[in-house]
């Protein structure tokens, strides 16, 4: 598959300060999160990609174009919406949006139509009327969300989107963002400090630390591989045999004490035959998880050992 | 789609000419200002002395018009000379300079007030598309108070004069052409920088004048004090008037210049004076938009 984003080495330095040292990636999902710490470059490495800072050294790709000699193309492919304030604030929020999307090189009528569009898309319909100066911090949120998708980019930058929202606020701001996701007609690249808001929108995550690549990783592929993980709590007389039962169907196991057991499950196999041998041997599986390698683990791996290649 | 149906699409048609992108700032500055009583008064009410000059031409060729109000000989008095074209082009200009003062600070400041540049260029706009559409906004303005109208008047007095007397006077189209656009690019530069770098209206206002006149002031200090001339290097409009004097009438120029942009007698600065300062000022200028265009600010 076509990388999405591709870093050739790329270096960005503010003075004498390496702020995104020597970056090497292809980002390929249709959802690709940034990660890291505050102050590991997440934000300059948007702005990069958006050519407002030039590359020290190496060069980045975005559906193939160099930054470097197609920065116009480039911009013409993405929707960006700011991690701080960004809006007019003596400006009605439809006319703002329709202003973004002619800047964009929509036609008049039409951009007037999409601002519509993306104003209620967003939910901000019935105050789209409203000067953007008077919109509370969630409306701004929103706002900005609908300037960056008015034009119908290619790829979504968010920086941060969730930033200084409340819990529902922040709920339908991810709905958002995974009803664009899903839709499948744009990627989107996700920059966060927050674990949760990467783990529920993007299928693929890199992680930032100190201007490096300390962790890059598929989430779904982790996904995908955790279920093959579990850990049961069980209760009854012959634990013992149901160990050798599992162990017949090809699962490894692993017991602890209290009657719990980890389980490495087979290719094929299907948890509902663990509760039939269960059942055969008098033993109750009262409780069963996945024992998944979450994000956060990841994330804490990534902050702790950065290997050459960032893989985990 | 009609709105109701709440769903993100992709956008599949056709794309504006990239070459006349920059000016849709204009379009949505121009709508703004239309909403502003004063503003719209103002600006038709520099269309007045304009109208009153080109009563004057119709009527110095219209002799039967004068003596229906029974004025004989008033045609001798106001001359259409290169007094006339100047005299009009310094009221105009100073008019175009309250014009660059009333609405020259909100171009720029509400834009870094709340960072929505970084929004105008994560587009397929450049930070020059961006100079450029907000330039615009006062170079069309002030070009519709200077010298569009001066060149109407002057084809005016020509097509009622003969063609000839455009051919002989055709310095005095090129000078109030010329003249009026080095004005409009000090201005529009200066009242952009300002703009960018004071991001309250009424101080970046007040600094516009306080460019023209107390820089005056100064420079007449420093004459007084020194007893020269070259304290008028900081006198923008003594400046402008040097050069309209030479693009108006050459080296043997009949007047001292222009209303408001006077030229004392015996005071002149050499032209590559003028130029250079006029220059110095506008690459400050540009150097100024340049620090504060830019898509992030970069604290290193």
């Amino acid at each position: 598959m076509d990388p999405v984003i591709e870093l050739d080495g790329l270096e960005v330095r503010f003075g004498q300060r390496v702020i995104l040292n020597r970056l090497k990636a292809a980002l390929t999902g249709r959802s690709i999160g940034l990660l890291g710490p505050n102050g590991a470059g997440k934000s300059t490495l948007i702005n990069t990609l958006l050519g407002f800072h030039k590359p020290a050294a190496g060069t980045a790709r975005i559906f193939g174009r160099d930054i470097r000699t197609h920065a116009r193309e480039v911009r013409s492919l993405v929707g960006y919406m700011p991690e701080n304030d960004a809006f007019i604030a003596a400006m009605s929020g439809v006319r703002f949006v329709r202003l973004m999307a002619e800047l964009a090189g929509l036609p008049r009528a039409h951009a007037l139509e999409r601002a519509h569009e993306a104003f209620f898309y967003v939910g901000l319909g019935e105050v789209r009327y409203r000067a953007l100066g008077t919109y509370s911090l969630g409306m701004k949120q929103a706002a900005k969300l609908a300037q960056a998708i008015a034009h119908g980019p290619k790829l979504l930058f968010l920086d941060e989107p969730t930033n200084g929202l409340d819990p529902p606020a922040r709920v339908r701001m991810i709905q958002l963002i995974q009803e664009i996701r899903d839709r499948g007609d744009l990627h989107l690249l996700l920059s966060s400090h927050l674990l949760r808001d990467v783990e529920e929108c993007c299928d693929e995550v890199l992680i930032l630390k100190d201007g490096k690549v300390a962790a890059f990783c598929n989430l779904e592929e982790e996904r995908r591989a955790n279920r093959r993980f579990l850990e049961i709590e069980t209760r009854g007389e012959t634990n013992g045999l149901f160990l050798e039962a599992v162990e017949k169907l090809g699962c490894e196991t692993a017991p602890g004490a209290q009657g719990r057991v980890k389980l490495i499950m087979p290719d094929g196999l299907e948890i509902r035959r663990l509760y039939q041998v269960a059942a055969e041997q008098n033993v109750q599986i009262r409780r069963l998880s996945h024992k998944r390698d979450s994000l956060e683990d990841i994330f804490l791996k990534a902050m702790e050992v950065a290997t050459a290649d960032g893989r985990l | 789609m009609a709105v109701y149906k709440k769903t993100y699409r992709p956008y599949e048609g056709g794309l504006t000419s990239r070459w006349t992108r920059f000016l849709t700032i204009p379009r949505y500055a121009f709508e703004d200002l239309h909403r502003s009583r004063f503003l719209t008064t103002f600006f038709i009410a520099s269309f007045i002395y304009p109208l009153i000059c080109a009563l004057i031409i119709y009527v110095q060729h219209n002799v039967s018009a004068l003596g229906l109000v029974g004025v004989q000989g008033a045609n001798r008095l106001i001359s259409i000379n290169v007094t006339f074209f100047m005299s009009l082009l310094g009221w105009q200009s100073m008019l175009a300079l309250f014009l660059a003062a009333f609405i020259g600070p909100g171009q720029v400041s509400p834009d870094l007030a709340n960072n929505a540049l970084s929004l105008y260029l994560a587009r397929p706009f450049s930070r020059l598309e961006y100079v450029l559409g907000k330039l615009s906004v006062l170079v069309i303005l002030m070009s519709l108070m200077t010298w569009v109208p001066g060149l109407l008047l002057f084809s005016l007095q020509g097509y009622l004069e003969g063609w000839s007397w455009m051919g002989d006077n055709a310095r005095l189209a090129s000078g109030i052409f010329f003249g009026a656009w080095i004005w409009i690019v000090v201005l529009a530069l200066l009242a952009l920088a300002l703009s960018a770098w004071v991001k309250w209206k009424p101080v970046a206002g007040a600094l516009m004048f306080g460019v023209f006149f107390v820089a005056a002031g100064f420079g007449a200090a420093v004459n007084g004090v020194e007893r020269t001339k070259w304290g008028h290097l900081f006198n923008i409009s003594s400046l402008i008037g040097n050069i309209w004097l030479r693009l108006f009438e050459g080296d043997a120029h009949t007047t001292n210049g222009a209303v408001f942009f006077r030229v004392a007698q015996g005071e002149e600065l050499p032209p590559w004076c003028c130029w250079t300062v006029l220059a110095v000022l506008c690459l400050v200028c540009l150097y100024m938009l340049a620090r504060k265009i830019r898509g992030v600010e970069v604290v290193r």
